[in-house]
């Protein structure tokens, strides 16, 4: 199974960015190494400012580029950007309209061994509640760098969840077109739909594939954009399949999972199972030892899956 | 500057005081104090120092100026107004609903207004990235940005006063409305800030200190810091708050409270008289 690192998809995004378009500009608050913004910096050091442990100033610095022209990309690690910086991007960035792009890394508990004041479980709720916000996050890298080049054009505020580790390819075929607030169906299903995000599409597709031999067939959709959400695309997989279960890297409180509940209740109420981090932190440990530790394994995909097919009304087909 | 000059930029500001505790008293609500001691400064920077033009609101050679201290928003206001930036009735439609002008200065529906300011500490951070753009696009515009004493108190000044220093950035001049006084009393009885000069100093910051109601001080100062290279400059202003109205005069009660129909009219009477 290939993998590659979404930060560096966005390290290469944005030095081809910074060579095509002079008002690309680079923030990052300490963690240029970390998060791969320092590719631009080695070229383009007048376009890239390191704001030092400050990101509430790096938000606002940010904005004020954002507010004279600029398009500036701000970096750093996902908790800091969005909780530490989270009233900067309300005020100056969000609630202001501007143009600023926040690319985070080390989103989610594999970030590790650093622990649970480092792993950002919370950042998507957080994002994903300001008007005006777009939030996504890309399921492996080739689906990160097209993100990038996409939010480069588009005018508004977005936030950006990467991570620390490497992600297995999903997008290995070279025909996959990102489209901001477009889920994309990856598998198609007719008994129960799997919609994620993040590292967990392909636990997703992992667990599809188990559930085939079990008789099941699922639908998996890679909802990357959280904000504004593919309503459509939700309602249209709970007419098929009746049953939907949503599966994060994040709380199940506010994030991918609250989004297709908000759409689902009030359009097209179906049976739902969210997969993710319950009311707790995160804790230290490697980043396989925590996905199973949370539940968020393709084992707990597929239990899940089995689960709701019995709440299901009636039964599409019978289950092996 | 000519007498005949500050005796316009007197009689303006006058008129902006005026205007101030109008519009205060038909909202119904508003920070008196803290916008009667900016006058000056906003009228000597819209009136005289910068440029700008209210036909040509976005045209990109324009001095920029950022009120981080956006409860001022009164002050701002009136200034634009008059410089003709929107109409004077627009002013007593302040904070209604519908109305051009929100409680605290936004972007989105006022012109002039370069970002959405109101929530302190704020405003040098996002001067200074207006102020690196200017400089990254080889633009000679000047970047202003007024603070308030009580707003220097949030750590994110000091993390901007810090980027500002580190990034040489000489294209603007912070102002601090010095008037000694917060929403709960006194600054250096809520959360001292002195030594304040020695502080922006220390943070690598030239420091003029003046009378922040005297124009031939502030146009100076002004003057000043545009002829200082390598570092920012700010101007801590000295000055009044709820000043030119005897009875808002250091009285903190009206920090946040508008003048009602009584306190309006012996206040014009005041203002006219003097």
């Amino acid at each position: 199974m290939e993998k590659a690192s979404l930060r560096e998809a966005y390290g290469r995004a944005l030095l081809e960015l910074g060579r095509r378009n002079e008002n690309i500009v680079v923030l990052d608050a300490d963690l240029s190494g970390s998060t791969k913004t320092k590719m631009f910096a080695k070229e383009f050091p007048n376009r890239f400012f390191n704001m030092g442990v400050a990101e509430q100033d790096m938000i606002g610095t940010a904005a004020g580029l954002a507010a004279s022209g600029k398009i500036p990309f701000a970096s750093t690690f996902a908790i800091f950007a969005t909780g530490r910086a989270w009233e900067q991007i309300r005020q100056s960035v969000a609630y202001a309209g501007l143009n600023v792009k926040i690319v985070a890394s080390h989103g989610g508990i594999t970030v590790g061994d650093d622990g649970g004041s480092h792993q950002a479980i919370e950042d998507i709720a957080l994002m994903r509640i300001l008007p005006h916000m777009a939030v996504i996050v890309p399921a492996d890298a080739i689906e990160m760098e097209q993100v990038i080049y996409t939010i480069a054009e588009y005018e508004g505020p977005v936030y950006v969840r990467g991570s620390r580790v490497n992600f297995p390819i999903i997008y290995n075929n070279g025909d996959y077109h990102f489209q901001l607030g477009k889920g994309s169906i990856i598998r198609e299903g007719e008994d129960i739909t799997i919609i994620a995000t993040g590292l967990m599409v392909h636990h997703t597709l992992e667990a599809a594939k188990e559930l085939e031999n079990c008789g099941i067939s699922a639908r998996v959709i890679n909802m990357s954009t959280i904000k504004p959400i593919d309503k459509e695309l939700i309602i249209e997989s709970a007419k098929i399949t009746g049953a939907i279960v949503t599966a994060e890297e994040h709380l199940i409180i506010g994030g991918l999972g609250s989004a297709v509940c908000e759409v689902l209740s009030e359009s097209y109420p179906v049976p739902v199972k969210r997969i993710g981090i319950e009311d707790r932190f995160g804790i230290s440990g490697k980043p396989e030892a925590l996905l199973a530790y949370f539940h968020l394994m393709p084992e707990d995909i597929i239990e899940a899956a089995k689960r709701l097919l019995d709440c299901k009304p009636y039964r599409l087909r019978a289950i092996a | 500057m000519e007498e005949a000059d500050i005796e316009r930029l007197k009689a303006i500001a006058k008129d902006i005081r005026k205007d101030i505790l109008i519009m205060l008293n038909k909202a119904t609500s508003g920070h008196t104090g803290g916008s009667l001691s900016v006058v000056e400064i906003l009228v000597a920077l819209f009136f005289s120092k910068m440029r700008h033009d209210p036909n040509n609101v976005h045209y990109r050679e324009r001095d920029r100026f950022v009120l981080s201290k956006g409860h001022a928003a009164p002050a701002l206001y009136a200034v634009l107004s008059r410089c003709g930036y929107f109409d004077r009735k627009e002013l007593f439609e302040l904070r209604k609903l519908g109305s051009h002008l929100q409680g605290h200065p936004d972007s989105k529906f006022t012109p002039g207004v370069e970002v959405p300011t109101g929530s302190l500490g704020q405003g040098l951070s996002m001067a200074n990235g207006i102020a690196l753009a200017l400089r990254l696009d080889k633009i000679p515009s000047r970047v202003y940005v007024l603070l308030g004493d009580g707003e220097v108190q949030e750590g994110q000044v000091w993390e901007a006063a810090m980027t500002a220093a580190h990034y040489k950035i000489d294209n603007l001049c912070a102002i601090l409305d010095n008037n000694g006084l917060q929403i709960d009393g006194w600054v250096k009885d809520v959360m001292n800030i002195e030594p304040l000069g020695k502080k922006w100093e220390a943070f690598g910051w030239e420091v003029l200190e003046i009378d922040g109601h005297d124009f031939n001080q502030i146009l100076d100062a002004l003057d000043k810091a545009e002829k200082i290279k390598g570092r920012p400059t700010i101007i801590i202003a000295h000055t009044i708050k709820g000043k030119g109205v005897s009875f808002f005069e250091n009285q903190v009660k009206y920090h946040g409270i508008a003048p009602n129909d009584i306190e309006l009219e012996k206040a014009l009477k005041e203002l006219d008289s003097n």
